[in-house]
């Protein structure tokens, strides 16, 4: 069934907008904004809010009406679809059917000075009461913090026989964290290292959809935890054992 | 002194013996030493400025110069005072001789100590009387400007010096009391100080001296314009900590980020390098009336806000100490803390209170930093909104010197226009609902509030007892402090620590100790 957003009855489309504009607040900026409204396809916006912000700008607040149906089963999605395990069943995987410790090597890469996302994911304490992936048996974590130029993460992997490298961008600017993630695959693929590692990135802007675009194995965005990370290396691991398994029979 | 916390004097008094026995094992490595920075930064102070066709300052050509073929344990002024003697040009014109290739620093007698003093006092005097009259003009100001406690402190980090001058501009429009202007990511670890104004960066805008001098001047107009005096805040951290500090005394900076430790937890540069830096850079920076911001609040951005509170108070007492031994007053030490719990938390805010509250009572006259919620928060702007008015509460309720706002789009990007000016809305709002709200209060004896802050002290106390039965090199290659371990021999930087030849001579640095006694 197609749908509309849900303001306070079914299908009412409407949506709420904030922006700034850089003009002085006014009767020329209430219409600048309407209009702007208007080309972004809401027919009849209404201006809430309009606000003088420092010289020469002003803040707005605009609601709208989507004219317009979307339904949700047509809509492609791109989502990790390994099954989510908790620390218990991913560890009794990586027994079971790996049967050996499973290395990752994680790093805030490039001239990203922030540890919070690589930290969330690998430290003992994890994050929101997730605990990461140090904690976790069957696993051996090597966090090398932030600012780590990307040649240092492969060499590492080399030197510590990774599984899985992550890659962790937090605050970025510009872009700047698209030029990092892709530099790694570059560097990778240039020295035949590609297929060598399973290869993950997360963040703040970091979906799963754009990590298959780079190149990576797995993108896991904002509310990913530890967990989530392990389950898609773990069974991946174990599904690219299995099909070396198969060629090897063959 | 505000006693709402029933804290124990006498733990306090240990904490502070203890954290002198601490700093004073590093002092003695310290004034052993020197760093190619401080002697770069001696150069600056002498008024060396300038780069080649490489983009390579001329402070780094001398210093390497020497570095090579030299001896720079003797000190680079003395390289320089025989220098200019033997060339018999004024300090500019060899300046001016040397990047053309037609001077260097060595090969000529080298005068002793004395006569080093002597032939380069001019230029230094010339620096020296800059840096009194910037801290005369700056105190002048302040003390004219009606300016109120907490002061709202907001960061612009467009990477265009000009498109900062836009932003800092209209958030002082808003209300923003304090600006500053953080740096591009990655330029604490330049070994070199980038120079010119520049319009590209990553996460920030480059530190250079030009950039300073733009800002600087934006802020006084602005600031004359709304009848109050706008500080102005660069990082005098990384590898060119003590630089930074030479470039910012001269254009009138009134903060500076500066800590004893952050740059070894969290850039990884050299301990031995960061201690002896901060120092020069402490002296310095106490000289010229700037006040530092210390950065305790990043511990608990790793490690956990109610677990590791008391690394946090434990630094305090350490940095603390480090300023008092560069001979920094109480009231030049920004001394900085986070509103950095869960908020999920029950009763999260309770603790919060407590430990502001807390640094608040233990370190009456410095201007406390107190640093916004940032880990807690997500894509939820509503929601990182909410928590981030809880943080301005907490800030009027304690009576925090310094607010750090918080942005509702942390975690998302690099604050819109729009985020500051609500985010100065919201504190103004805040601190004005508030404003008396703390002469008001008193807290429940042995209630949670008391028993957490009483607790967190205990544990402050415990933890520099150990630190100072061992030393703070240890401290550190134990992962005390944000749950990071760094050895004393690695790290960035440590190819750049010396230790002094008996003859080491620095005039600038002189004057700078002798200024303070």
């Amino acid at each position: 069934m197609s749908i509309r957003p849900y303001g306070d009855t079914l299908n009412d489309g409407k949506v709420q907008l904030s922006f700034t504009l850089p003009m002085d607040a006014g009767a020329h900026g209430i219409a600048y904004a309407k209009e702007l409204a208007r080309q972004m396809g809401l027919p009849n916006p209404e201006v809430a809010h309009c606000e003088q912000m420092g010289e020469g700008f002003s803040f707005y607040v605009v609601y709208g009406m989507v004219p317009f149906l979307v339904n949700p089963e047509q809509v492609e999605v791109h989502q990790v679809e390994t099954q989510a395990m908790t620390m218990a069943q991913v560890e009794a995987f990586i027994r079971e059917r790996l049967g050996r410790e499973i290395v990752f090597v994680g790093a805030s890469t490039g001239t990203d000075a922030h540890t919070v996302g690589i930290d969330a994911i690998m430290n003992m304490k994890g994050y929101a009461g997730h605990y990461g992936l140090e904690r976790y048996e069957g696993v051996r974590a090597y966090n090398l913090g932030s600012q780590v130029p990307n040649a240092v993460l492969i060499r590492k992997a080399l030197e510590v026989n990774a599984d899985v490298l992550l890659v962790s961008q937090t605050v970025t600017q510009k872009d700047i964290h698209l030029k990092n993630l892709e530099e790694l695959v570059e560097l990778l693929e240039a020295e035949g290292l590609r297929g060598r590692f399973l290869l993950l990135c997360g963040g703040a802007r970091i979906t799963h959809e754009l990590a298959k675009e780079l190149g990576y194995d797995a993108g896991f965005g904002p509310g990913s935890y530890a967990s989530d990370v392990a389950s898609f290396a773990v069974q991946e691991l174990a599904a690219r054992q299995d099909a070396k398994t198969r060629t090897q029979e063959n | 002194m505000t006693d709402k916390l029933k804290l124990d004097r006498a733990l306090i008094a240990q904490c502070r013996e203890d954290a002198n026995t601490i700093a004073l094992e590093v002092q003695s490595m310290i004034d052993r030493h020197t760093t190619v920075s401080v002697e770069r930064s001696a150069l600056r102070l002498m008024g060396v400025n300038g780069v080649d066709d490489f983009e390579v300052p001329l402070p780094n050509l001398m210093v390497e110069e020497v570095r090579k073929d030299g001896d720079l344990s003797l000190g680079i002024s003395a390289y320089l005072a025989g220098a200019l003697e033997a060339s018999g040009l004024q300090l500019p014109e060899f300046c001016e001789a040397y990047l053309a290739g037609q001077a260097g620093l060595l090969g000529h007698p080298l005068p002793d100590r004395e006569r080093t003093a002597r032939v380069l006092a001019p230029y230094l005097s010339v620096s020296f009387e800059r840096i009194a009259r910037n801290r005369r003009y700056r105190e002048e100001q302040l003390a004219r400007s009606n300016h109120r406690e907490p002061q709202v402190y907001v960061i612009v980090a467009t990477g265009n010096i000009y498109e900062d001058v836009r932003q800092a501009r209209s958030a002082v429009s808003a209300g923003a009391d304090i600006i500053a202007v953080i740096r591009s990511t990655g330029q604490s670890l330049l070994d070199y100080v980038p120079y010119g104004a520049t319009t590209e960066g990553f996460g920030g805008t480059m530190a250079t001296q030009e950039n300073f001098r733009i800002m600087r001047q934006a802020l006084d107009e602005v600031g004359a314009a709304c009848g109050r005096y706008i500080q102005l805040v660069n990082y005098a951290s990384g590898l060119c900590m003590p630089e930074i500090a030479a470039i910012g005394a001269l254009e009138r900076l009134d903060m500076m980020l500066n800590d004893s430790m952050y740059g070894i937890i969290f850039r990884d540069i050299n301990m031995q390098r960061t201690f002896v830096d901060q120092y020069f850079s402490r002296s310095l920076n106490a000289l010229a009336g700037i006040i530092i911001n210390t950065g305790e609040d990043n511990y608990l951005t790793t490690a956990d806000a109610v677990e590791a509170a008391h690394t946090v108070l434990a630094s305090q007492f350490i940095n603390e100490r480090f300023a008092l031994l560069a001979g920094m007053p109480e009231k030049q030490m920004g001394l900085g803390h986070a509103f950095e719990i869960n908020p999920e938390m029950e009763d999260s805010f309770l603790l919060e209170i407590a430990q502001a509250q807390m640094a608040r009572e233990i370190f009456p006259e410095a201007p406390l930093k107190y640093m916004p919620p940032t880990k807690h928060s997500t894509g939820n702007i509503f929601q990182t909104q909410a928590v981030d008015t809880l943080f301005n509460a907490a800030t009027s309720m304690t009576g925090q010197s310094i607010h750090l706002l918080a942005m509702m789009t942390e975690a998302i990007h690099t604050p819109f226009l729009s985020d500051r000016h609500l985010a100065i809305k919201n504190a103004r709002m805040v601190h004005s609902a508030l404003r008396h709200f703390a002469d008001e209060i008193s807290f429940k004896e042995g209630g949670l509030i008391q028993t957490r802050a009483q607790t967190v002290l205990r544990q402050a106390a415990a933890l520099l007892r150990n630190i100072a039965a061992s030393s703070l090199f240890d401290a550190l290659e134990q992962g005390v402090f944000a749950d990071v371990k760094r050895r004393r021999d690695s790290g960035k930087g440590l190819d750049g620590v010396l230790e002094k030849h008996p003859g080491y001579c620095n005039p600038a640095m002189d004057h700078i100790r002798e200024a303070l006694q």
